[in-house]
Parts: C-alpha cells; structure tokens; sequence
C-alpha cells in the first residue's frame, strides 16, 4: 500500500514561547529523523496550510517559530499547549552541521531568518570543540523584534555575538545598523576554513553575501536558505520552483555556488 | 494488431469497455465556448463513437482526467480525516500523439519528482490509451518540431475513415480477442500522423537561463494580461495549491482539495508576509516558456513543450508561444554579445 504524503498527523502542542507580539515558538510533539533548516507544512482545517521552518529539535519535539502573517499562522496563535495541530514533513534538505566541522563560522541572520538557524547555532554553541572561531551576526527591525533572547545571552558564553537593530526608537544595549555594517567587525583568520550561513529576507541575504565574499570568502564556503511558497513540500505543485530546482526537495539550503543561479 | 472496423462494431467494443471504464474523449459542448454562440472541445465521458469530434483539436487536454482541475484529497471530521474516494472504474482515454507525450511529461512529474504521488498514482495506473491519428495538422501544432508527431505506446490506435468506418491498430491482447472473434475485417494500420506543420520552432542549442536578461520580456509586460488559460489548456502544465473548503460554519466538517495553479496568475509565488516574486507578466512568460523549453530539460532530459499549440490557440492578447520561442536565438545573442 502507497503512502499517502498529504495526510497530516496531529501533534500536541508541549509548549508555547513568546518572543515578540506576533512571534511566537510552538514546541510541537515529534519523533523522528529531522535537521535544521527542514520545514513542516502546518495545517488548521479551513485555513489551509503554511511552510514553517524547524527552529530546535529535541528528543520528543521540534520547535516551530511562527510570525503571525497570514490565515493560517493567524489561526495557530489561538491554540495553546494541550492543543493539538496539524503536520505534515519534515521537508527538505536542511542544513548538514557537518559541512561547517572544524571551520571558523559565520551565521548571519535577519528577522526570523534566525529560525531556521537556530538549529545550527545551538548545535555548535554544544560542540564549540567541533569547530573553530564562531561568530554569529543578528539583525532586527527593533528592539521589540528580537528573537530568542534567551539563546542569544546563553550563545554568548562561548561565540561572538553581534546583535543589532535597524533602527533604535529608545536605548537599547545592542548596534544599530544593517547586518552587513558589521561584516568588517568579523574575526577573521583564514577565510578558506571560515563558513558562513545567511537566512533573511532577500535583500538582507544578496547584501550579505556579497560584504563576505569582499572580505575573501570563497562562494563555495556561503550558504543560504531561501524562502518560498511551498504549497506541497513533495516537489509536485510547482509554487517554489526556481528555474530547474524545487526549493522544497533541492532547498531550502543551498551552497551559495548554485545558489546563485537561482533567478525567479 | 490491425482492423478495419465499423461504427457498430467499435460501439460493440465501447460496450464492453464500460463494464470497468469510463471513456473519456474529446466532445462537443455546445454552447459551452467562450463566446456567445460558440461551442467548446474538451473532455468528458462519452459512451459513443459519434460522440467523439475528430476533425478539430480540442480546446483543453485530456490531462483533467489524471488531474482533475478540482481534487478532493481528503475530508476532515472534527479530529479525524477520511481519504477521499477514488473512481470505481479505470479510464479509456482518447488522445492525439503531442497529448501521449504530454502523458509521459506527467508521468515525469508527479511519479519520479521525488515520492510518487498518491492520487495520481491511483488514477494512472487503472487508464488504458487509444492514440487518435492525425491527419493534417491543425492551426498553430508544431509537434514534428518537438517531435511528438508519432506515437507507438497505445493500447488501441484510431482513425475515423471518410466512410464512417475507423481504422484501428490493437496492442490490448483482450481487446484483440474480442475483434477477432466480432469477425472484424483485419488488415495493416499504420496511425495518421503529421509529418509537417505549417508553424516550426527552433530551441536554441546554446540556449541558457542567462536569456533571463534579455529586452524580448519586456514586450509581454504589457501585451500579457496575466489571465493563465495557456497553462490550463496546457497538456504539460500541473501545478496546483491547496485548498480547504468548509461545509457549515462551525468550521468542523470539510474538506481538503488541490485546484489547477497557473504561475501567470498573480498570487502564484505570494509568501506569507507580503512577499511576492515575478511581479511583471514578462517575468512570468520568462518563467513558463524557460520551463518548457530550457529547465524542465536541464531536471528530466527531454523538453517539455510537446508543441499541441493549444496556447497559442486560446490566449486573448493574441501571444504565440511558438514566435517566442523562435525569439530566444537572437535573445540569447543578444545578452551574449553584452
């Protein structure tokens, strides 16, 4: 008997933590294989479906940071823990912490491109032997948009940590500015061993990749993850695709070296 | 195996079929067309020969049998989900060479793009194909450009004759049987098929999504209304969204359905949050004809455009996808020489 890849399973909701007014992280039951920088398909009935990344995964759960924007995520911030939604995935590639091994890393990202990172970040921030000098650049529109600020205090123990924000309409105890303002405050010893992962909206990501590859890293050493409409995650109805790749199978990650080439 | 046979022998032959088929061919709808007093070919059941239009193309492909333009998935109830129900019977589909290629694009798609697909699956693998012959080549075809004029992989070839009588070569063993024992008159068949169309294309050899670049977009920008009939009557084209569809207004019994998606039509790439990509027609016509002839190529090996012409036949603004096509050459000289 064929599986059947578009009937979701409900997932009870373990807990619920709130970052900013419209973001919040669902800690959702889950077991099984799953990376950082995969997505779940998140369903309510009537509303439909949402691609949501995977922001932290545990034993029994993954987390899934959501933004209220849309008819469905609307939908999921009127349920609480106890409350079941539902799941389908996980889909896509992700990211594989062991292209980043040994090497000095970058992590650049913006607004809730931190999601899906945040997996990484954490991973290293536990096995800070299993690689070098880390260095993790976070932008915000303000100071009330801040994610994960409980991660960013702890990540702080062992990694640089530089934490800004577009525009600051009161003191706030971090930078003020564009991500890639900050690029030249990057420690940096041999770009050749040094990694970078850039997630954010796409003007954020175009600028940052290119203030890395000024400072000398190679296009091979840059990761991305993109975002898309992904209205079946199984490569069959065609809204993410991108030329001749599918974000849902080939992405959302790709090595900046095909990424490149990706013209919507 | 070949026959000459009569109407009421292949009524006969229908007969039996739909004792476990549905057959689905291209018919009439009077009326139906898009413009007062015109009539519309498109697919539906028939359970007669004289049903079925031979001498025109019709309007919209077979591919909603396979993939209906509105799909119940499943249904929700409270806390459960019920699969829908599939058909109770297969599918005799009547199709012309370009859609049997066409077949094999879908095939590509939804079976071997990553996991199979469960519905389609189902339906696919209970459908039998009769391949209608060519005779001439209709307004706007360029299948021998594509190549796709001839067809071997059918259950059942057919030609209507002058007469009224058909032509028809057999590869279902049952169905051959079944001529032979009515007595059928047997002789070679060969199916009609076109060696020539009057519209050729020419997909560059050199051609590469550098194109992208080129001025020759701009043009549909404004010419393009961004209605998206070329891809529902596309034969090629299968993508679809989800949708949810509630039967009371509690919201707790419903259902889940996929619907065609046409990426010429705004909303196609929309994400949550305003964002959006291909906001300009001409980026769109860029995005579908580089699927057809550059990047479904690069992924599968072979073109997907099978060159029926439908396009071209149903847009309102007058676009020919087989002119642009053969405006990539000097496009692609174009930004080269940048």
């Amino acid at each position: 008997m064929m599986k059947n890849d578009y009937i979701p399973f409900p997932s009870k909701i373990l807990e619920v933590i709130r970052h900013t007014k419209i973001e919040y992280t669902f800690r959702m039951e889950f077991q099984g294989d799953v990376k950082p920088g995969q997505f779940f398909e998140v369903s309510i009935p009537k509303y439909g479906e949402a691609p949501i990344s995977v922001s932290g995964i545990g034993d029994n759960f993954v987390d899934l940071t959501i933004r209220r924007v849309g008819k469905v995520t609307n939908e999921v911030f009127e349920h609480y823990v106890g409350d079941t939604l539902l799941l389908r995935g996980p889909y896509g590639n992700g990211f594989d912490v062991s292209d980043y091994a040994g090497k000095d890393i970058i992590v650049m990202a913006g607004g809730t491109g931190l999601s899906p990172v945040r997996g990484v970040v954490d991973y290293f921030f536990n096995h800070p032997e299993q690689r070098g000098h880390m260095t993790l650049i976070a932008g915000f529109k303000t100071s009330h948009d801040i994610l994960f600020r409980n991660d960013l205090k702890l990540w702080k123990k062992n990694m640089d940590i530089i934490l800004t924000v577009d525009c600051a309409e009161e003191d706030v105890a971090c930078h003020v500015g564009l991500v890639t303002q900050y690029i030249p405050q990057i420690k940096l010893d041999n770009v050749q061993n040094t990694v970078a992962v850039v997630v954010g909206p796409p003007a954020m990501m175009r600028f940052s990749v290119q203030g890395l590859l000024d400072i000398g890293l190679p296009e091979e050493n840059v990761w991305i993850s993109q975002e898309r409409k992904m209205c079946c995650g199984l490569g069959k109805c065609g809204h993410c695709k991108i030329g001749d790749t599918y974000v849902c199978l080939d992405g959302p990650v790709f090595n900046y070296t095909k990424g490149k080439f990706l013209v919507d | 195996m070949g026959f000459h046979i009569t109407d009421m022998q292949l009524n006969v032959l229908f007969q039996t079929w739909q004792t476990n088929y549905h057959i689905y061919a291209p018919r009439n709808f009077s009326g139906g067309g898009r413009f007062s007093d015109t009539d519309c070919i498109r697919y539906g059941k028939i359970e007669h020969a004289d049903e079925i239009v031979f001498d025109k193309k019709s309007d919209y492909s077979f591919k909603e049998v396979l993939t209906p333009v509105s799909q119940t998935l499943f249904f929700f109830t409270e806390g459960q989900t019920k699969e829908a129900d599939f058909p109770q019977k297969g599918a005799v589909i009547f199709l012309r060479s370009c859609d049997l290629y066409a077949l094999k694009r879908l095939d590509d798609m939804y079976l071997h793009n990553s996991p199979a697909d469960y519905y389609y699956q189902h339906l696919r693998d209970n459908i039998k194909i009769v391949l209608m012959g060519c005779e001439h080549s209709f307004e706007n075809c360029f299948c021998v450009s594509m190549g796709t004029n001839v067809s071997t992989k059918y259950d059942m070839s057919i030609d209507r004759q002058p007469d009224g009588t058909y032509l028809v070569d057999c590869k279902d063993e049952a169905w051959v049987k079944q001529l032979v024992q009515a007595g059928c008159e047997q002789q070679e068949v060969i199916p009609a098929h076109v060696t020539e169309n009057q519209v050729t294309v020419q997909v560059p050899e050199n051609l590469t999504a550098e194109v992208a670049k080129s001025t020759m977009w701009e043009e549909y920008n404004s010419r393009c209304i961004n209605c998206g009939r070329c891809n529902f009557v596309c034969p090629t084209c299968t993508c679809f969204t989800m949708q949810d569809l509630f039967y009371s207004e509690n919201g707790k019994v419903g259902e889940r359905r996929r619907i065609w998606a046409s990426c010429m039509v705004d909303g196609f790439t929309d994400v949550a949050g305003g964002g959006s990509y291909r906001k300009k027609n001409g980026e769109r016509m860029r995005f579908k004809v580089l699927h057809k002839v550059l990047d479904y190529k690069q992924r599968n090996g072979y073109h997907m455009c099978v060159g029926c012409g439908r396009c071209d036949d149903i847009c309102p603004e007058y676009i020919s996808f087989s002119g642009c096509i053969n405006k990539l050459q000097s496009a692609m000289t174009e930004v080269t020489e940048q």
